[in-house]
């Protein structure tokens, strides 16, 4: 039955992470950015909400609630109003937690889904993208070459998120037509961490690049065990996730320029008053409109076990599209405001362009 | 429960129309060609269609809202072509209209009428708070007199009588416009001609011309005579009209892109193109690519759409989705049409193929119920929390 309409729960989470973006991440998304850090009481206070540990099951000692991808992404698109980079950090442990528990083997969740299930805030990663140009997620040129009963890694990732504090990484390879997900502890032989990346936004978001050579793995390392699992669900749960927190800053861009407009004075009269700026802000809020139904309709398929390959898709081409929009002209409502850094706006407009561009690196 | 999926019974029904509406297509270049002539109300193939095919179950409290089916009635029927029908039935907009702001003697005794609507004047048409015609009232005989001129009257030849708008008093503006409904055959009111159109040429589209037309006096939509600044009831209760059937126009549009989309897919998989939703950048063509982005544009506008019909099944004021949903339909059609044509290169412009008929079709979907502009600027009056003489 379509429907758009939220459950009372929903509304209920909405509210309270809205609340939550406005007091904690809002606040420090300037100095994160200035800082190339996030601070770890941050980190901490958004682990006590339980973003990570609500949907794993009770008996490895989460919430125990439904895995509910569409509630997760109004969370998503909430702590993005917030802060991007912010956000991004707290959907990490996610990341790897959910692709354990949606996919992994029964082996698999006992290791490692009580790790995300503690009172202190837990790291592990994904890697799934590589330096160099095209990115592409069912391609990876790391390899995956069979060696007796496990696998030889050899390759290159880069923007793996808070990988200088990852305890594992989920390591996406390839074996001739064959992609699989691999966990690889931190301390795996072969395995180098580089010093943290420089990126053009999200610098509070600390990435790192890995360098695996040769790195042995068992049987019991591949995600899914002997069957390995659907990586093209991997990718579409990422696409949500990062057009979800896209949303959130689009929104957040719209919501800035408002009051500014109506402030602002230029020819006698606020600048909301002319079509050129109004009709822009018109703009901005029909394609958050548009987005989020995009982002819904993606979010439920994959909710409800159905094939999203093309819905995800829609929603990351528009968004990408629709959010870089919206971001650069929300430097250009502001005019010469818009490119210091007195304002958000530019800052909001390298998240998205850096954003716009990853794949894995959001999983709640 | 926020879903994106059809139940069974959706399905059927969705099934069912989109039958009638591929039987339909069949018609569609003969009258875009041949404009002057009117198809006809019931099709030689609706017969056998109707004894053959089982009527869908009706759907229930636990299948989607009846406005977002009619919003995909709406688009289905479109996809098969704008006008042909299998047999057709319902009103006009001025029905519309009539079930907003008629009083209920008025919506018992016209229910059965097919009625068009009335507002566009060669002088105005975005704006009509400038509407001209008058309506004087002659106390003496009780009855309205109307005089003045209509264009692009959707369904003004077919329709029985017509919705329209006149002024008491220009001088008081929005406030003076009143609803009247005329019928046909009224001495004082004549239908001169059908317009010539880029599109929807087979649409009954025409020019109304009253010349002291009288009118009962009963015939004021709403029964209101008074001109009061502060309410201006009859323009609003008209204008209320618009939050249903401009998402359903926007749902006529979208069926038009997904009639050149699907004709696009057929074309670009006889011709070997792979469409591959997970590829990246470098291992996929610029013609599969450019198709994935028209379908997430149809897909954003098709539920920004369905979005605006279910905040009204369930009774939820929908006054800026509906705005949201025309002005991104009115602009993602064109673009979606358009770039059809570009993947399909000469194919598209072709008369052989219904893919330039389409892109004819659908441009007065960002014209019409209010263009693109006219949304924009409700749209931004609501986020602004400007009045209409904040923002013009």
């Amino acid at each position: 039955m379509i429907s758009f309409g939220m459950s009372e729960e929903q509304e209920l989470i909405r509210d309270t992470l809205r609340e939550f973006a406005a007091d904690a991440l809002r606040p420090i998304g300037r100095e994160c950015d200035e800082t190339s850090s996030i601070p770890e009481d941050v980190l901490q206070a958004a682990w006590e909400l339980g973003l990570t540990s609500t949907q794993i099951p009770a008996e490895y000692g989460g919430g125990g609630e439904a895995r509910a991808l569409v509630t997760n992404s109004i969370v998503l698109e909430e702590l993005g109003y917030g802060d991007a980079a912010v956000a991004l950090a707290l959907a990490a442990p996610s990341q790897f937690a959910n692709a354990i528990l949606d996919h992994g083997t029964d082996e698999q969740k006992k290791q490692y889904l009580p790790l995300f299930c503690g009172e202190k805030f837990h790291m592990a990663s994904l890697g799934l993208l590589e330096p160099g140009p095209v990115a592409e997620p069912m391609r990876p040129r790391t390899l995956a070459e069979p060696k007796g009963d496990g696998w030889v890694l050899s390759g290159q990732k880069s923007f793996v998120v808070l990988g200088d504090q990852a305890s594992h990484f989920l390591i996406f390879a390839r074996n001739q037509d064959r992609v699989d997900a691999f966990i690889v502890a931190r301390d795996a032989e072969g395995l180098t961490i580089s010093e943290p990346e420089l990126n053009m936004g999200l610098r509070g978001l600390t990435t790192v690049g890995l360098e695996l050579e040769r790195i042995e793995v068992s049987a019991a390392d591949r995600l899914g065990g002997e069957g390995g699992c659907d990586i093209a669900e991997l990718v579409n749960n990422s696409r949500v996730a990062l057009c979800s927190v896209l949303l959130g800053l689009s929104r957040a861009v719209l919501d800035y320029c408002v009051p500014y407009t109506k402030d602002r004075v230029a020819f006698d009269e606020p600048i909301s008053k002319k079509q050129s700026i109004a009709f822009r802000l018109a703009e901005m809020h029909i394609e958050c409109e548009a987005m989020r139904n995009l982002i819904w309709q993606a979010a439920s398929y994959l909710e409800q076990g159905q094939n999203a390959d093309a819905q995800a898709r829609y929603a990351r081409t528009y968004v990408n599209e629709k959010s870089l929009w919206i971001a650069d002209n929300g430097i250009q409502v502001l005019g010469g405001h818009g490119f210091i850094r007195e304002h958000p706006v530019e800052m909001w407009f390298r998240h998205a362009r850096t954003l716009s561009v990853l794949e894995g690196t959001a999983g709640l | 429960m926020i879903d994106f999926t059809l139940t069974e019974t959706d399905q059927a029904i969705v099934d069912y129309h989109r039958a009638e509406a591929l039987i339909c297509r069949k018609y569609a270049r003969y009258y875009d060609e041949n404009e002057h002539e009117m198809a006809p109300e019931v099709l030689p193939e609706a017969e056998a269609f109707y004894a053959e095919t089982p009527v869908p179950p009706r759907g229930g409290a636990e299948d989607t809202s009846p406005p977002v089916m009619m919003a995909l009635y709406s688009m289905i029927s479109h996809w098969g072509d704008y006008t042909i029908r299998l047999k057709r039935t319902g009103g006009g907009l001025g029905n519309a209209a009539l079930s907003a702001a008629g009083t209920p003697e008025q919506q018992k005794k016209w229910s059965g009428l097919v009625l068009s609507m009335a507002i566009t004047e060669p002088g105005c048409g975005s704006d009509p708070s400038r509407v001209s015609t008058s309506a004087v009232l002659d106390e003496a005989t009780d009855e309205w007199v109307i005089n003045g001129e209509k264009i692009f009257v959707t369904t003004g030849i077919r329709a029985d009588a017509a919705v329209i708008w006149a002024t008491l008093d220009k001088s008081a503006g929005r406030a003076g416009i009143k609803s009247f409904l005329v019928e046909k055959g009224t001495p004082g009111f004549d239908v001169p001609h059908k317009e010539k159109k880029l599109g929807i040429r087979a649409d009954d589209t025409a020019a109304y011309v009253f010349t002291d037309c009288r009118i009962p006096r009963a015939n004021l939509l709403g029964g209101d005579e008074s001109i009061s600044k502060k309410t201006s009831g009859g323009f609003r209760g008209v204008m209320k009209t618009f939050n249903m059937t401009r998402p359903m126009t926007a749902a006529m549009g979208l069926g038009l892109a997904e009639a050149a989309l699907d004709f696009t897919r057929e074309q670009l998989a006889e011709a070997g193109v792979e469409i591959d939703y997970m590829a990246g950048l470098s291992s996929q063509t610029a013609a599969a690519e450019k198709f994935i982005r028209l379908e997430a544009i149809f897909d954003a506008s098709k539920l920004t759409t369905l979005h605006a019909c279910w905040l009204a099944g369930e009774g939820k004021p929908n006054n800026m989705e509906s705005s949201v949903c025309k002005a991104h339909a009115g602009s993602s059609v064109r673009t979606i049409t358009q770039g059809c044509i570009e993947i399909l290169g000469s194919m598209g412009i072709s008369r052989e193929h219904l893919l330039e008929k389409w892109t004819r079709d659908c441009r007065i979907t960002d014209i019409y119920e209010g263009t693109g502009e006219i949304q924009r600027l409700i749209i931004a009056r609501g986020l602004l929390d400007y009045t209409r003489a904040d923002l013009k």
